[in-house]
Order: C-alpha cells, then structure tokens, then sequence
C-alpha cells in the first residue's frame, strides 16, 4: 500500500493502464540514443572521472573511486611474508567463489589439476547469485549465434573483442547443456522446450530463466557440485596481492584471513582472477545491485602486478534498481519484468519509452524523465519512475508473476506492496562493470603470463555495455574455458623462485607520480559502520 | 526528526533508527561484518536472524537484510549452521528414493513437528517438501523447495536433525537434470555448432567493417 503522497500518480497509472498496454512505443534512432546517452547516462559526465598517472592504463580516465584504489598503497610489504614456506601449494589457484571461479574450479578439476579457491566471502557470496532474469543463448531455430553477436556487438557501441564475442555467443548453447547436465532446472514447457523470452536489446527471445532465481539456481548447483568434488575452499580468505615467479609471471598469492588478519602464501602454477564486479565502490554515489564484497580486488591485484585494463571506464547502471521503500533502495528489479510486458510510466500516467531498449539508453532515459523533463515520483529519498507490473498479470494472466517472478513479488510483499495489484518505483541503480582486465581467447591476460581471468572481472567481452543475460553466460563459458587452459598450461609450468618485488616497484611509482594518498587496497568490503 | 526504537542485539541495547532494516541498524550501532552478511538483498541466505519482540513467546526468523527492526526486539544472528551435506556423483546416483534413505535417512525421522516450516525465513512449506523427498517425488520437492536460500533457520529448529536445505539441492538436481524432459532444439544446436553450420556466418562478421555491423545492427529484423 502506497502512501497519500502517491495516490494521484496512482490513479493516473491505473486509468491509463489499458491504453498503456495496447500501446506499442517506438524504438529509439541511433542518433536518439546517442544524444540520450551522451546527456545522461553517468559514463558521460568528464568530471566524474580522473587521468591514471601509473601503471599499463597510464594516461587513461577511471572513475574517481577506482583510481584512488588502483594507486593505493599495497596492504602488505614484501617481507610481512615468508614465500619460500608456502601454507597452499596447487596447479591452478582460483581467486573468487562466485559463478565464473567455480566453473574454473570444476573443469581444472576434470582436467586434472590440483586446484583451490580462495573467496573472501562464502562460497557463492557473489553477483552471480543476485542475478535473476537469465541466460541468453541462441538455441532456438528462429535464431543463431550469429544473430546473438549482432545483438550483442551492437548493444555494447561495436566496442567488444570480437574474438571474445565469437566465444561467448558459439559456446553459449553448451554452456546451457554444461548446466543442465550438472541439474540447474531451466524453465521449460511440457515438452521440453526452453521457455525464453526478450531482454532489452534482443532481437530474438532467447532468455532462458529459472524463475527470478535464475543466478542463484545456477551458483548453488555449481556449488554443490566443488563441494562433491571436495575442491578445497578456502573461505573468508581474500587474496591481497599476487606473486610472481622471477620471470614475471603469475605464480600464486598472498591470502588474508579475513577475521583473524592471519596472512597465508599460497603458490600456484597459474592463478585466475574471477573476483567480480565493483558495485560496493558506488560510483558516482549511485546505490548498487551488487553484493557486500563487489569491489574491484581483481583489477586492483591485476593491475600492480602489471595487468592491463580494458573499458574500466564504463559501468552499468541498471535502470530499474528499486526506488521505494528506502529499505530496499537500489536493489535489483529485474529486466525480466520489463521482458513479461511491464512498462515504464511517468508521474503522469504515460509510457515514455520502449520498455526493451538496451540497459543503458534505458538507464539515461529514465534520469532524463527524472531530472530535465521533472516528471519523476518523489519517493521521499529521491526521483523514481513507476513500472507498472500489474500489467503482466493483465497479459500473461492471473498467476503470471508468482509463477515467473517470485523472488521480485516476495520482495515488496515483505514491505506491503503486492506488486500483482500495483506498481513499483524505479530508479537506475550500480549494476555492472562492462570493463576489466584484458584477455586474450584463452582468458590469459595481456600483461601477466599464467594468469587468468574470468566472468566480470575481464574486460572487452561485451564492450560498453552488456545486455542482460550475457553476463550469467560469460561467467559460464569463460569460467569454464579459464578453468581447462589453467589447468593445461599447469602442466608446463616449471615456477622459479616467487617474488613480491612488484609491490616496492609499484610504491616507487606512486612516488615518482608525486601521490599523496594513504589508501591501501584492494579495499575488499565497502565501509558501512556508522562512526560512533 | 528520525523515529528511534530499541532493539537488542545479542542482548545488549542500541537505540537505531526504527526504517533501518536490522543489518543496517547492527552497522548503525557500530558493527562491522564480515560473517552475517552476503548479497545483501535476499537471496544468499547469509544473514539468517532469530529474534523475539519482547514480551511475545514465539520466537521469529527472518533474513537481516530483509527486515524491518521493531521496537523491543531481541536479535540473535546465526551467521553460520553446521548443516550436513553428504557428497555424491550426480552421473552415478539413483533417481528414486533409494537416494534419500542412503544419503539423508534423517528424514525419516521427521515427527511432523512443522517447526521448519515456521522458521521458514522464505515462507515456504518446508514439511511438506520433505515429506515429498521422503517419497521420492523429487518434481514436487523441487518446485516446493525452489525459493529456498539455504540459511539453514529450518535445521537449526529440527529435533530430527534434518538439513532441509540439502535435501532440497539434491533433490533439485536429480529433477533438473534426469527427471525434466529434454530439450532437442538444445542438442541439436549444439550439434550445429560443433559441425560448422555457423562458422561461415561468424567469421563475415569477424571481418565487416564496423559502419557495416551498424548498418546491420540498425536495421535488423526484431522477432515480435
């Protein structure tokens, strides 16, 4: 139940809502978008953004927030550490418990390595499990990877790795197999066939869901099975800084206990980054979708040990984070919503644009109706637009959102609100970090001989943006894929002695570059305690 | 001016503002986590919370992040529970309830108490999906149990000892992957792809111009 101060928008809502409904929005032009975007979107405000004076990216813009942590000081020094008693000694080292680590983790497995992760949460504490809409995949016969990479290329500014692409949409079939092999229960009709729908920025329904709870039925199956493996876990443990080996590559890292500040050397013959994303940094102020320990470590590790970035400056901003209540402000509302034929409506009742526009035009669109055109909803701790989900009970039937989207109906029920019977408020909230490290096709970074990376944390996979249900893919396939050539090169790798003597040359740098700053990272957990 | 109440945490009173949700009031009141606290939006089960409005006998479960603190409340976390989760190979298990009686006999031990289901922080019917587990219609114990973030509250109720929640993962995989009927558009576009039937395709686009992928992009066909 809504308020007295909502009530009037309310009822514009409800009397449009029929002609809302039979209402076909136009899509937007290519122009229309990019001058929509370069308006709105955050990505495009210079001032949110800071000149790298150090590293590979040197010369290269970042948001603030991720400069400061990538010039930051190391948290340890060279000698807090002793390398020639390594505590963990394995073939491949994992970095992260998230999707794309436990994909590593169970093909290095099958390739017969000996293989560990270290995650600084649980297990599939991760944005993996957050994720609710879906998978795409092109497995049906209206469509074809060749139409995904269209789709995808375009979605993302033409700016994706094409090689990276061309993997992630051909792989993308058997991904799907790969997880319904391991027991993940896609939603499928009586006879089998995929129930898929649209996300924004698709041109053929290829979504595949498990209800709303689509990232968290894939992270728990894959967790199940490390642990039927007995792949050793090591938990609330985060990595601090990479090792190299006196050649330069990649050969393992120095672990924190992350209650006891106990510090651990683990050795590895390779070692892969799939920490995730970066929402917890809250760019530009924005709330976050993401998980508590969202904050870029991996491009931190990646980047003092000599690793390039690639796109670091593009973020997501998912343009339905929830509005109202504040106790759930910036929480994901998922795309699918939008895919079972919500619309988004102003204070005064009208549709303002296509529901299924790409995730970032949708995003700056949804601040411009909030901002210059002021026909936002004050939702008390700020702007927000309505998406009027009872429409999908009106075109999917009675039933429609608590069979596809429980999770979503759960969430507001809990403060009062039956999403069935009313609308909710959206605002663009942190979503996704489009950049990242750079790989090449075999996840290796550009920089870094012997270290991988995988799932959000790469760079260049999608471009300037993603579309939704490409991220769940990526972490699957380049999981799996960083996991075999891991596990492969493993067997190769002859490691010589391990060095930390980066760090002091990384802090001669800072120096040299004339920075002043007492920050250490990775910064590992956002700081929310209040100071009392 | 904010609202405060009082809440109790493990015991010891804080003053909190009364719309934080009750992780939020522990970090307003000076907690830093680490344990007890995941995604933060209810779906990792992490920040599993027991807790009692003074003057009331039932004890409550909720997830932190969740919920709203009340005035007088009394929370305890439960930031971890030593569920039991056996290990198996999913290419080499039974699909009937064969399975269960190996893995998890406990269930059958289950006095009908209902005291999983009332801890339930999801709201499911955690009884009744064990009941279906017991007879090994794994389809229904799977679509029962689907919404279950495995916090564990359930188990930690249980005079039988059960762990619920792993009952429910095994029972969940056993229907994904042998009980739910096939997809043949899946295996035969894997099939495809293996045989080449789109490698001609890709590799255009590999080459094309990037005005060219726009104009393609631009003007493609949009399935309804």
């Amino acid at each position: 139940m809504y308020s007295e101060q909502f009530q009037k928008s309310l009822k514009a809502v409800e009397a449009a809502r029929e002609a809302n409904i039979a209402f076909e929005p136009q899509r937007m032009t290519a122009q229309q978008k990019e001058e929509l975007l370069a308006s709105y979107h955050p990505d495009y405000k210079k001032d949110e953004f800071t000149e790298l004076l150090i590293g590979p990216n040197k010369g290269d813009k970042v948001p603030h927030e991720l400069a400061e942590t990538l010039q930051a000081h190391s948290r340890i020094k060279a000698e807090d550490v002793d390398l020639a008693n390594p505590d963990y000694d394995v073939d491949v080292l994992i970095i992260g418990g998230g999707g794309a680590g436990s994909s590593a983790a169970i093909e290095a497995h099958n390739s017969g390595a000996s293989v560990m992760i270290v995650t600084k949460l649980r297990i599939g504490d991760a944005n993996t499990m957050m994720a609710e809409g879906g998978i795409q995949a092109a497995d049906k016969p209206n469509d074809s990877p060749a139409i995904h990479f269209v789709d995808a290329f375009g979605g993302g500014h033409f700016a994706a790795k094409r090689e990276l692409l061309r993997k992630l949409v051909c792989d993308a079939p058997e991904a799907i197999q790969w997880l319904s092999n391991l027991g993940v229960e896609f939603d499928k009709d009586a006879q089998g066939n995929m129930i898929t729908t649209h996300g924004g920025g698709t041109s053929r329904k290829r979504m595949h869901a498990a209800k709303d709870y689509s990232g968290a039925e894939i992270m728990r199956t894959l967790r199940d099975e490390v642990i039927n493996r007995g792949i050793p876990v090591v938990d609330f443990t985060s990595a601090i800084e990479l090792i190299l080996d006196s050649n330069g590559n990649a050969a393992g890292a120095v672990l924190m206990n992350m209650e006891t500040k106990e510090l651990l050397v683990a050795r590895a013959k390779t070692v892969i980054i799939a920490t995730g994303g970066a929402g917890r940094m809250h760019y530009q102020g924005f709330p976050t979708s993401n998980h508590y320990g969202a904050t870029a470590d991996g491009l931190v590790l990646g980047y003092r040990a000599g690793a390039k970035l690639l796109y670091a400056e593009t973020l997501q901003y998912h343009p339905t984070g929830a509005a109202f209540p504040e106790q759930i402000f910036g929480a994901l509302v998922t795309e699918k919503v939008r895919s079972l034929g919500a619309k988004l409506v102003n204070e005064k009742g009208e549709v303002f644009m296509h529901p299924l526009e790409t995730r970032d035009v949708a995003a700056a669109s949804i601040i411009r109706e909030c901002s210059d055109r002021d026909n936002g909803i004050d939702t008390g701790s700020g702007k927000g637009v309505w998406l009027d989900t009872p429409m999908i009970e009106k075109i999917g039937g009675e039933g429609t959102i608590e069979k596809r989207i429980p999770a979503m109906m759960r969430m507001f029920e809990k403060y009062g609100i039956d999403i069935r019977k009313e609308p909710i408020l959206v605002y663009p909230t942190l979503h996704y970090q489009n950049g990242g490290l750079d790989i090449t096709e075999d996840c290796m970074t550009t920089g870094v001989e012997n270290l991988y990376v995988a799932g959000e944390a790469v760079g260049g996979i999608h471009g300037r943006n993603r579309l939704m249900g490409n991220s769940l893919l990526d972490i699957i396939v380049f999981g799996r894929s960083a996991g075999r050539n891991a596990a492969e090169k493993s067997k190769s790798v002859e490691l010589s002695d391990l060095t930390l003597e980066h760090i002091a040359k990384f802090e001669k740098e800072i120096e040299e570059a004339g920075i002043c700053t007492d920050v250490v990272s990775p910064k590992l957990l956002p700081k929310y305690t209040r100071e009392v | 001016m904010e609202n405060m109440v009082n809440v109790f945490l493990f015991g010891k009173k804080y003053s909190v503002p009364d719309n934080l949700t009750i992780m939020r009031a522990m970090e307003y009141a000076g907690y830093e986590l680490v344990r007890g606290c995941g995604c933060r939006n209810g779906f990792c089960g992490a920040c599993a919370t027991i807790y009692r409005i003074k003057g009331d006998k039932e004890l409550k479960a909720c997830l932190a992040c969740q919920t709203k603190v009340e005035d007088n409340m009394y929370v305890a976390t439960l930031p971890f529970f030593p569920l039991v989760k056996e290990v198996y190979d999913i290419e080499k298990i039974a699909t009937t309830e064969q399975v269960m009686m190996q893995l998890y006999p406990e269930i059958y031990a289950c006095i009908g108490c209902n005291a999983c289901t009332k801890a339930c922080t999801q709201g499911l019917n955690v009884m009744q999906y064990i009941a279906y587990a017991q007879r090994g219609d794994f389809e229904s114990c799977a679509e029962e149990s689907f919404d279950c973030v495995m916090c564990g509250v359930c188990s930690s109720r249980c005079p039988a000892g059960i762990s619920h929640p792993q009952v429910a993962m095994l029972a969940r995989r056993i229907n994904g992957k042998y009980l739910a009927p096939g997809c043949q558009h899946l295996e035969d576009r894997v099939k495809e792809i293996k045989d080449g039937t789109f490698t001609e395709l890709i590799e255009a686009l590999m080459q094309k111009p990037v005005e060219e992928m726009k104009e393609l992009y631009n003007t493609r066909d949009i399935e309804k």
